[in-house]
């Protein structure tokens, strides 16, 4: 810290900025902590678990949510309204359509149970396919804009300035980095001639992947979703990933899972099966690379600034907020390595199904 | 568990948010951008090209220059050494012609100045005979004056020859 100090004035304004976004959480925290401390003692992995899952409210600060827009599929057709009854009240929601009761942010018909609920109950009543946009779809929505706008503004200055002037700010932060996704994850894997063709979808799964971690960082409104830290989120973009990489198989890939060769025939039966799992488990090692990392650094700032809650000590918070700082520096680190990683692994399976046939 | 169940509705939100980026990036960002990235590397590949030929042909100039320089240096030295033989020669035929220039005038005064001798000679012999028959007619017209002394001539006369 002494380090960053000494580089300046303008550093140290930064500094001060980054200490206020990184103690947020604890702010955050707090919130939590007053929320619950009115009828019972704070309680970490609550709090820990109801941030780093889906929530149908975004919570802003103190008591403060912004309710979101639930929209069920139900027996009987589309029903859409906002999320505010679920939190307020009863907890019981009516609508034209049907009514409505939350658990654990799970959306059940209310029914002949309605109201209060046993986990028992709760676990056989029925559900309509929610399609709500959660905390984690807004962040969705919102780095779907961000990201349209930013890079549609950084192509128009392409457009602009051509390509005899050097670039300029967004454009001369981001064109190394879209140059690198080029030149060192894509076109050493997947080659010169066939790199092309997947180089949009790398890039923007780089992009999207890398601006969700940062945002779910920020930890307060309207950042601090653990989106990308979301077992849906990261089921379907390795979902893309497998798909893509099974139509681009040519027919030395397949030939290579379901007879492959060099090796007695015997064993390319059992090796069949093997290969044929082969893929799917490296698109779920995908999935679950992206979802623990993301979560897990979640996790574990968010058990680290709970601390200063749960000894309600000047003293813990003076040793926990370095610590916090500290991993959330990490965290900005590891943002950056897993959107590197999933697009490098995307890349390198797209590589090995497009390879020409020309080791054997 | 519940964090590792995938709920419906985000991964039907995910997949349209990402196919619809995938599908607006490529065309109206990464299409633009990738583009005038490849033209900037080729046309610096391209200046590099240019500039590594332009070298080439300096080098390839200077090269011709430094030849025709020597050329010109070996035709001037070339020149330098004929008109040096030819100076040289001038001279000695310059030197030659005098000689034999000098040579000849030389000759042509000795033999002038033997002529003149000669004819010289000639005339103070000439003289000297006339002077002498000259003295001569005048001694014998003084010494036969009178009879006794041609008496004793012709008698010296006779006395030399002896009649024998």
């Amino acid at each position: 810290m002494v380090g960053l100090v000494r580089t300046g004035t303008k550093n140290l304004r930064n500094l001060a900025v980054t200490v206020f976004f990184l103690t947020a959480p604890i702010f955050f925290a707090q919130a939590n902590n007053v929320e619950e401390d009115s009828t019972e003692t704070f309680k970490p992995g609550e709090m820990i678990m109801h941030h780093v899952q889906d929530t149908h409210e975004f919570h802003l600060w103190g008591e403060l949510a912004m309710p979101l827009p639930v929209i069920l599929w139900t027996d009987h057709g589309l029903d859409v309204f906002m999320s505010g009854g679920f939190y307020h009240g009863d907890g019981t929601v009516e609508t034209s359509k049907g009514s409505y009761v939350m658990h654990h942010e799970k959306i059940y018909y209310a029914g002949v149970h309605g109201g209060e609920h046993g986990e028992a109950e709760e676990v056989h009543a029925a559900m309509p396919l929610d399609f709500s946009i959660t905390r984690n779809v807004f962040s969705l929505l919102m780095s779907f804009a961000l990201i349209s706008w930013l890079f549609i503004s950084i192509a128009n200055s392409y457009k602009k300035r051509g390509s005899k002037s050097a670039p300029k700010g967004a454009q001369s932060f981001f064109e190394p980095i879209i140059l690198f996704v080029r030149d060192d994850i894509v076109i050493p894997n997947i080659g010169e001639k066939k790199y092309e063709k997947y180089l949009p979808y790398i890039l923007t799964l780089f992009f999207f992947i890398w601006i969700n971690n940062l945002i779910g960082l920020v930890p307060f409104f309207p950042g601090g979703s653990n989106l990308s830290g979301n077992i849906a989120f990261t089921f379907t973009l390795s979902l893309l990933t497998y798909i893509i990489v099974q139509f681009s198989g040519n027919k030395a890939y397949w030939k290579h899972i379901f007879w492959m060769p060099g090796v007695p025939v015997p064993v390319r039966f059992i090796l069949a099966p093997i290969e044929l799992l082969g893929t799917v488990s490296k698109a779920f090692a995908l999935m679950i690379r992206l979802f623990a990392n993301i979560t897990g650094g979640h996790i574990v700032v968010l058990s680290l600034a709970s601390m200063v809650f749960l000894f309600k000590s000047y003293i813990v918070g003076g040793v926990v907020t370095p610590f916090v700082l500290f991993i959330m520096v990490l965290e900005l680190l590891v943002a950056a390595i897993q959107a590197y990683v999933f697009a490098l692994l995307t890349s390198l399976f797209i590589g090995m199904a497009v390879a020409d046939d020309d080791h054997h | 568990m519940e964090l590792l169940t995938p709920s419906v509705g985000l991964v039907f939100w995910t997949t349209i948010a990402f196919l619809l980026l995938v599908f607006i990036l490529t065309k109206f960002a990464w299409k633009p951008i990738l583009q005038t990235l490849r033209i900037r590397e080729e046309s610096i590949e391209e200046a590099l090209k240019a500039a590594d030929l332009a070298r080439e042909e300096m080098a390839e100039l200077k090269s011709d220059n430094e030849k025709l320089l020597a050329e010109a240096r070996a035709e001037r030295e070339q020149l330098l050494k004929d008109a040096g033989k030819v100076a040289s020669g001038i001279k000695e035929d310059a030197k030659k012609e005098a000689e034999a220039i000098t040579k000849r005038m030389m000759e042509d005064a000795k033999a002038s100045i033997e002529a003149e001798k000669q004819s010289a000679l000639a005339e103070v012999k000439n003289q000297v005979a006339d002077l002498s028959i000259e003295i001569a007619e005048k001694i014998i017209r003084k010494s036969l004056g009178d009879d006794k002394a041609q008496k004793a001539l012709v008698n010296e006369f006779l006395k030399d020859k002896s009649f024998n």
